[in-house]
């Protein structure tokens, strides 16, 4: 490798109580060039890189910048070494404008003069082309916004070496085209570039060399150029995978849930969901495909009972859930589990243990104590009546208790099946890494064996191992019978995943097509708006033949819907 | 009328400095609960000051104009930070909860208001209530062109210096919060300090000196009460409490906008005084009118909710404290 070295690590030890986040990492980067880091969820990644940035003072080893060994203790001095960091979570503040947030980084002796800064940032914009509003304020950004924003932020203030946290996580394939293109800007500029993420095709696309880590340890470095996709994915699980996706054969079922004429309006008061009509079978895979904010979350929140919904019916195996609470909606059977673009949000509690979380969905469950009928045949008439009492009373007295120790059994299951790397069962999540924290959540929505399962991003931002590992679980839940409602990005784990495919754009059903019959294209089509398949076909559309209601139920239900409404 | 609203305006300072106190420590993200207590303080650090500078006159009918408030503000403010100090060192450095600190600085600032009063000022002494007097008609003396002018006199310019003080301090806060750095700083660490941290504000010398300076003004509210509105006498001091804890309600009022604290401020002055103005006989109608601006806090607090507006929102991370190593 030709090249001056930028930044180099000397067998850095990070540990955090007693989990050892980083082990005796050691890694070069050169000037001029893109470094992936691979690994998969609690490898470390993101610890090293806030290592590097100051955030995070490592337990041993050393770091040399141009040769030299410096000390990084804070975000100060990592700047004073020209380091760059892009958090994952944005640094933003929120009620402030792009401007302001840039102003924020002035140092000591710089003017607090807004023109100038204005003019600079737009030099820097126009030199490696982004595209940006500089008095939009950052709530009213989107996420590919914010993230230019912490770039410029980042260059505004002179790094040279920038790191890159997971950037394409939560962004559609244009902006990371569009991404990629200033990545490539900057380095044609000279600078250095690290890239964390576990998209191995992103991975071979934009890097010039790959450094894997696994469970927090150094593995190696490799040239993009002598490797490929599946040797990558080898190094970092530390064994062999199998990258297929299998579309399970099930018998298919009569609908479980069908939704007809749907409306939603969203927080702003818009139509979010208009006129849409589907159903889901007992044992398939329905895809729902669209570009972020087309409705999803609000036909999620829907069906779970947490939105209002404008008209329209909810049927589930025959019966309305419209209106109905989201715990009644659980207790038929229906999950809902959402990943939300930060990830972090919905459904779990931070500073709960895993064990708590999973006792979030099953507290009113009550303890159930086992007989035995065959054994307690054998005894006298007496003894067994004295026994079935005796149950009878522990069942009464353990009412208002919440049930631990299954919920505990429960989560040492989860966190076996799903490899979470976790000190314990009650470790807060929060301290886990976020890949862990969502295998959580998916897991426990799929855990409380539920017969219809709504899921939207399940795997976002999870590396590839633990992405197979839920689809995996899918797959199970299918072959039970289950009817599953996938809400997904990645077209071509759908294609391969779901039996069907429904594309969503702005609110309405574009149509729903078999997964084995389309393309990658035609989805797109439907998915900006071009193609509409719903208009072509009869009005019908979305509405199953064998439904569970006869016609004249539905209409009796339609009636019902205009009398509430007057 | 103009007695209402020179009434009104007097009092309100009292006010605008626990508000504009709270406001600068809430801008870093700091919930500061013990401003009654913090007052309190500053009455004895206030009190203390001029109490020893008059003393050590031969003749405290002689004792300077610029002296008195020079000591007594510096008294009250330092007296003030240093409780402020307690607060910022639990919060800030030992992150314990803001609220239970808070709380216990108001009881702890009231009990040691006392103490200092009691044995060092004595209150009780015939000379401190002699020199109090002339120190107070020193500090509430208007301005010398004020009679000149009639009612526009009366109604501007009859004030201590103490209240125009309260107001300089008020734009001059504005003025910082909304065209320098070092306010667009402090707001930035209370709205996200993890964001702060990462473009390297130093989040921690931030709040120290927000909560400390917040404190310090709150503290010559507390002197201001004594030495203007209740003309020296300490025993009449009781409603400082009072007056501390509508001065956090009243940063809510005014949006953290210290600008708004003036106007805020003096609103809260007339409908604190409204009582004993209308004299009304009847106990349960004068408690009523007591009422009223807690009343308008919690009607502000429901406007805010229902408008959601994105902007006048309290700063993100109020009554957070800041772990840089917390995912």
């Amino acid at each position: 490798m030709e090249g001056k070295v930028a930044l180099e690590l000397r067998n850095i030890t990070k540990t955090f109580g007693k989990i050892v986040a980083n082990k005796n990492v050691n890694l070069k980067v050169y000037e001029k060039e893109v470094l992936s880091i691979l690994g998969e969820n609690g490898s470390g990644k993101t610890t090293l890189m806030n290592v590097i940035s100051g955030i995070y003072a490592p337990e041993e080893g050393e770091i040399r910048i141009n040769g030299e060994v410096v000390y990084i203790s804070s975000p100060q001095d990592a700047f004073k070494y020209k380091i760059g960091m892009i958090h994952q979570h944005f640094k933003l503040v929120e009620v402030f404008t792009a401007l302001q947030n840039i102003a924020l980084i002035l140092e000591k002796g710089q003017k607090y003069d807004l023109k100038e800064i204005r003019t600079s940032v737009k030099n820097i914009c126009e030199k490696y082309g982004f595209e940006i509003d500089l008095d939009k304020k950052v709530y009213n950004m989107s996420v590919s916004e914010k993230q230019t924003l912490e770039i410029i932020k980042v260059l505004y203030r002179g790094a040279d070496i920038l790191i890159l946290d997971e950037p394409t996580a939560v962004l559609t394939p244009q902006e990371t085209k569009k991404l990629f293109a200033v990545i490539n800007n900057m380095r044609e500029d000279g600078k250095s570039i690290i890239i964390i993420t576990h998209k191995l095709n992103e991975v071979m696309e934009i890097s010039d060399r790959v450094a894997i880590l696994r469970k927090g340890e150094y593995i190696t470095t490799v040239s993009t150029k002598e490797t490929n996709e599946k040797e990558l994915t080898e190094m970092m699980v530390g064994k062999k995978v199998d990258l297929r996706i299998e579309r399970v054969k099930t018998e298919i079922d009569k609908p479980l849930l069908e939704i007809r004429e749907l409306s939603i309006k969203g927080d702003d008061g818009s139509k979010k969901i208009e006129d849409v009509s589907f159903y889901i079978r007992g044992g398939e895979i329905l895809g729902v495909a669209g570009i972020a904010g087309c409705g999803q979350k609000e036909l999620c929140e829907a069906i779970a009972g947490l939105r209002k919904i404008e008209s329209g019916f909810i049927m589930h195996e025959g019966e309305s859930l419209v209106g109905l609470a989201p715990k009644v909606i659980i207790e038929k059977g229906v999950s809902m589990s959402f990943i939300p673009e930060d990830r972090l949000g919905m459904g779990l509690a931070p500073n709960f243990s895993i064990t708590d979380n999973m006792m979030l969905k099953t507290y009113a469950e009550n303890k159930v104590y086992m007989i035995d009928e065959e054994e307690l045949a054998t005894y006298p008439k007496w003894k067994a009546f004295s026994i079935r009492a005796w149950v009878a009373i522990k069942t009464f007295f353990s009412r208002p208790f919440v049930d631990r120790k299954s919920a505990r059994k429960k989560a040492n299951k989860l966190i076996e099946k799903l490899e979470i790397s976790t000190p314990s069962t009650e470790t807060p999540v929060r301290r886990l890494s976020g890949g862990n924290i969502q295998k959580v959540l998916v897991g426990r929505e799929i855990e409380s064996s539920p017969n219809v399962i709504v899921t939207a991003y399940p795997v976002r931002g999870l590396d590839v191992n633990s992405s197979y590992l839920i689809y995996d679980m899918l797959n199970e839940e299918k072959r039970k019978g289950t009817g599953i409602l996938f809400i997904g990005e990645d077209l071509d784990v759908m294609l391969a995943l779901c039996d069907k495919i429904m594309v969503l754009c702005h609110g309405k059903n574009m149509g729903i097509v078999h997964a084995s019959k389309t393309t990658k294209e035609e989805i797109g089509l439907m998915m900006t708006g071009s193609l509409n398949l719903s208009e072509t076909k009869n009005k019908e559309y979305g509405k199953a033949k064998d439904s569970n209601l006869t016609e004249e139920e539905w209409q009796k239900q339609k009636e019902e819907a205009e009398k509430e409404g007057e | 009328m103009i007695l209402l609203l020179q009434t009104a305006i007097r009092c309100s300072a009292a006010f605008i400095y626990g508000c504009l106190g709270e406001i600068v420590t809430e801008k870093s993200g700091h919930l500061n609960l013990g401003i009654p207590g913090i007052m309190c303080s500053g009455v004895a650090g206030g009190c203390l000051g001029v109490s020893v500078y008059m003393r050590s006159l031969q003749d405290p009918a002689l004792a300077s104009y610029i002296m008195i408030v020079l000591v007594g503000v510096l008294g009250a403010f330092l007296f003030a930070a240093a409780l402020g100090a307690i607060y910022a060192l639990l919060t800030v450095s030992l992150k314990c909860n803001q609220n239970i600190t808070g709380l216990a600085l108001t009881t702890f600032g009231g009990g040691f208001a006392q103490v200092v009063m009691d044995n060092f000022v004595k209150t009780s002494d015939s000379i401190t209530r002699v020199n109090f007097s002339i120190a107070s008609s020193k500090i509430a003396s208007p301005l010398p062109f004020a009679e000149n002018l009639g009612w526009f006199g009366q109604l501007f310019f009859s004030y201590g210096i103490l209240v125009y003080l309260a107001i300089a301090l008020a734009i001059v806060t504005a003025i910082i919060f909304n065209r320098t750095k070092i306010g667009l700083r402090l707001r930035a660490v209370g709205e996200n300090p993890a964001a702060a941290d990462a473009v390297g504000v130093r989040v921690n010398a931030y709040k120290y000196g927000a909560i400390l300076i917040g404190a310090g003004i709150a503290g010559i509210g507390g002197f201001f009460y004594v030495m203007d509105v209740v003309q020296g006498l300490y025993e009449s001091s009781g409603p400082i409490e009072a007056i501390g804890w509508l001065a956090i309600a009243l940063v809510i009022f005014t949006l953290w906008k210290p600008n708004l604290a003036i106007i805020g401020s003096i609103l809260f002055g007339a409908l604190y005084m409204l009582p004993s103005f209308l004299d009304v006989p009847s106990q349960i109608v004068n408690a009523l009118l007591t009422m009223v601006p807690y009343v308008a806090t919690v009607v502000v607090l429901i406007v805010i909710s229902v408008l959601d507006s994105k902007e006048n929102q309290p700063p993100a991370s109020l009554g957070l404290n800041y772990f840089r190593e917390d995912r």
